[in-house]
């Protein structure tokens, strides 16, 4: 009799028939596993959850009062026929991939990650297994992140010359993970950081598990119309040229992401200026990961994943698509 | 190509217009004199001659960057521009390289004619020595297709800061059949017989849409109308004993139009006059589709020149006896104009354009609603006191035209746009009924919001039926109102008509598909605008 899949691919989300949980689902479901604390990872409604301890403060902040258990790095927890751990995924702090073992049989699912260390998130760690559900969101070959120093380095740069003429830098910048991952770059020491309140929330909660971040000044609804003219402010993408942005006088709009890499999208979003920062694996990080799990099975999800699969399947790596619910940060900011 | 590079993004990150023209201004006064004629050379459109196809391009990444070609193919969509997409696939350079812009031109007119395995080595070597910013300059200059968002007006202003010269003196200087190997920055820029070259032509004072009412521009008796005819602007240039037609868009055009030779007959050197090319019949003008036969063919058959000959019908005359007439108003010119066309004989392929005579601006604009019987697309308005200026200038000449056709219809497939729109879908076929049948009449891409194409691309997403390579056929829901300028017969379209400058005027989320117009309406209008 043939066996079942470790992992089944439903209209719930990646199913665990051996533990009788969902990873990352999108409808309710009784056992929630979840990778890290996006939204379109971690949804309201499910009986019970596990996570990383390192994600559960956001996981709390964001969905309320949930029944939720946590487990540490690599800490491993049996339920039912299955054995569950979770691995750093680089991706934003508490991320995680999720390794599950079955009579021997291990997959992992990746949820989001990336390989360029950020200073903040635990760095990803690959782990060895038979399938890997990968995510593909920048699945393409002309994705090659810049080297972070740089980066840092043209946004203090594009700070102090907003100053000199007589601008307000307003970087939009996903609520948790990116925001802070700049604010890691910036530099203290050129003026003030404000935050839009979303952002400070997040903030707040990777303060208190112990990121080390500069201060910042969250910026009251009701706020005094012209701040202190060395500021920086950071706000969630949806607040750059909404009513919120008046208070600052003039400006000079921001944005950090991986698709800033791509000139048009880089236009279309009338920023001044794109930086190109990401918290998923470009190109090459994609394919040395998927190269370093030694998997002979690749699940492709969210991002480029017709052609990241045909792709693997060109280079002789056994490749499936498959249709999930995941379009969050980045994904959804285009 | 550092300092070209830099000029590049400083002008690609600024959305401001007077920080283009600062990064300009700064770029201007350093650069070197070879490095500076380029630059204006490929800012006002000049471009070198290919030495480079874009297949051959294509297909050199992919083995330079070690990717099958079908993934290059892949990713150009989402890119959206090709010398950004080779760009960007490439390894990192190994070395790095100083020439300069005008070395690295000098580079690819070398190549031209070469054999491929040379070419092909060239190309390598330099993507071998070039960042990413700047090989994407680099794959755009082997490409010819250098748009950078900086308009020949502004690089003009630019140029006047820089060189202490007047806008106007440096818009003319730009004008005519030159490139950075016919000359140098002295000699167009700087020396003080710029006005030598005998093709040169002025630049085209050009009108804003008026959207208002023309009682706004105060009383009738200042200004001027004439019609507005649907043709192709040009400028007769006649010095020394030749003849020269230019178009709007700086095209020589002298070739096309052998009709306008006989001019040098009638008329004196030291002549030079805007106005319109059109199709004519003797009396009237022949409907658009007839110029539109002789568009973009070089050498023009017999059996076209007797059917769809080709006349100047004469709006302003710039130059006189060798002398620039700019500066005189309007109705002084127009007065000259007159008296040197009134007594020409039927066979002179020149005409004055007639004055259209009113007193209110009511009458006038009755006049106007009569225009698409004189196969005019309105009325342009011209007051009468104005210079001749160089470009687009508000205040002095208004096009007041007609309000376009519409009709409603149903989209029923969806492109994904280029450069800025590239991850949405912004092109879109437009199909009216035939019985229960859908057929495809028009393709427009513009005239919607982006808040509109975003929800529309989220739309079509969803709503895809079949894709073939970057289109997608989507379910027939939705209705948008196609505006026109006009309608004529087309074999070549499913339809059999074919529609001028179709755009989205708005979507229709009121009408059911249902209620799109039928082609019996489309027929209608068009023989309408035959009788
Ligand atoms: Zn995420
Ligand atoms: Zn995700």
């Amino acid at each position: 009799m043939a066996r079942r899949p470790v992992l089944e691919f439903t209209d719930r989300g990646i199913h665990c028939p051996a533990g009788g949980f969902h990873v990352d689902p999108w409808r309710p479901v009784d056992r929630a596993v979840i990778t890290h604390g996006h939204a379109d990872h971690a949804r309201s409604g499910h009986a019970r959850y596990l996570a990383t301890a390192g994600s559960a403060p956001i996981l709390r902040q964001r969905l309320g009062d949930i029944v939720l258990d946590t487990l540490r790095y690599g800490e491993t927890r049996q339920i039912g026929d299955a054995r569950v751990s979770f691995h750093p995924a680089g991706h934003v702090p508490g991320s995680a991939q999720i390794r599950v073992e079955v009579a021997g049989e291990v997959w992992v699912v990746s949820g989001d990650y990336k390989l360029q260390a950020d200073g903040l998130s635990e760095p990803f760690e690959p782990v060895r297994c038979h399938a890997f559900v990968t995510e593909s969101t920048f699945g393409l070959p002309v994705f090659r992140w810049p080297d972070p120093a740089q980066v840092a380095q043209e946004l203090n740069g594009w700070w102090r010359d907003s100053i000199a003429s007589g601008r307000t830098p307003v970087l939009g910048a996903y609520a948790l993970g990116k925001a802070q991952r700049v604010l890691s770059m910036l530099d203290p020491g050129i003026g003030p950081i404000l935050t839009h309140g979303a952002i400070e929330t997040s903030t707040e909660v990777l303060r208190r598990q112990g990121c080390r971040l500069p201060q910042t000044f969250a910026v009251m609804p009701d706020a005094q119309p012209r701040p202190d003219p060395g500021a920086l402010v950071i706000a969630p993408p949806a607040a750059l040229g909404s009513a919120w942005m008046r208070r600052f006088g003039p400006v000079s709009t921001g944005f950090a992401s991986g698709w800033m890499m791509l000139r048009g999208i880089r236009r279309r979003r009338a920023m001044d200026r794109g930086f190109v920062l990401s918290d998923h694996a470009d190109w090459p990080g994609l394919n040395l990961a998927i190269g370093e799990t030694g998997a002979e099975k690749i699940f492709v999800t969210h991002g480029y994943t017709d052609i990241f699969a045909q792709w693997l399947r060109s280079r002789g790596i056994d490749a499936d698509v498959v249709t999930t619910e995941y379009a969050g940060d980045e994904a959804q900011q285009e | 190509m550092n300092r070209f590079a830099s000029l590049f993004a400083a002008l690609d990150q600024s959305t401001r217009t007077t920080d283009k023209v600062a990064a300009l201004v700064a770029y201007f006064y350093e650069a070197d004199p070879e490095d500076r004629l380029w630059t204006v050379a490929l800012f006002s459109g000049r471009r070198p001659r290919r030495a480079v196809t874009t297949t051959e391009l294509r297909n050199w990444a992919a083995d330079a960057a070690r990717l099958p070609l079908w993934l290059v193919e892949e990713s150009y969509p989402v890119v959206g521009d090709l010398a950004e997409t080779i760009a960007l696939i490439l390894p990192p350079p190994d070395t790095r390289s100083e020439r300069s812009l005008s070395e690295w031109m000098a580079f690819l007119q070398d190549l031209s004619g070469q054999p491929e395995s040379v070419r092909k080595s060239a190309i390598l070597d330099a993507w071998a020595q070039l960042d990413t910013s700047q090989r994407f300059l680099f794959n755009k200059l082997v490409t010819g297709g250098f748009r950078v968002g900086v308009s020949q007006k502004l690089m003009t202003r630019a140029l006047a800061q820089a060189t202490g010269r007047s806008e106007a003196e440096l818009a003319h200087r730009l004008m005519g059949d030159w490139s950075p190997d016919t000359t140098s920055w002295e000699a167009l820029i700087e020396a003080d017989d710029a006005g030598a070259d005998a093709s040169r032509p002025y630049p085209f004072c050009l009108a804003y849409p008026l959207e208002g009412d023309p009682g706004d521009l105060g009383p009738p008796q200042e200004w001027r109308a004439e019609w507005k005819w649907d043709g192709i602007r040009g400028q007769l240039i006649l010095r020394e004993g030749l003849h020269f037609v230019w178009s709007r868009g700086e095209e020589l055009m002298t070739d096309r139009f052998p009709e306008l030779a006989r001019s040098v007959d009638f008329l004196p050197p030291g002549t030079v006059i805007d106005g319109e090319i059109l199709a004519w019949d003797g009396g009237a003008p022949l409907p658009f589709a007839a110029l539109q036969r002789r568009i973009g063919r070089r050498n023009v058959p017999k059996k076209l020149l007797t059917e769809a000959p080709v006349i100047l019908l004469a709006y302003d005359l710039l130059e006189w006896q060798g002398k620039d007439l700019r500066a005189l108003p309007f109705s002084e010119r127009r007065g000259l104009l007159d008296r040197l066309l009134h007594n020409l004989p039927p066979e002179a392929p020149v005409r004055p354009s007639p004055l259209v005579a009113f007193q209110g601006w009511q009458e006038l604009a009755t006049l106007r609603a009569d225009a698409r019987n004189r196969r005019a697309e309105g009325l342009m308005l011209k007051r009468a006191g104005s210079p001749y200026h160089a470009g687009r200038r508000k205040g002095d000449w208004w096009k007041w035209k007609l309000d376009p056709h519409t009709v409603d219809a149903v989209m029923i497939y969806a492109q994904a746009g280029h450069g800025r729109r590239a991850t949405l879908y912004t092109d879109f076929t437009f199909a009216v009924w035939d019985g229960d049948a859908l057929v495809p009449f028009a393709k427009a891409y513009s005239g919607l919001t982006d808040a509109e194409f975003r929800e529309i691309t989220t739309w079509v997403r969803a709503n895809t039926l079949q894709r073939f390579g970057p289109v997608r056929q989507v379910r027939p829901e939705l209705v948008f109102e196609i505006a026109f300028e006009g309608i004529q017969q087309s074999p070549r379209h499913k339809s059999g008509i074919a529609l001028r400058f179709p755009r989205m005027l708005r979507w229709r989320r009121d009408k059911p598909a249902a209620e799109a117009n039928r082609l019996e309406d489309l027929k209608r209008l068009l023989d309408a605008t035959k009788s």
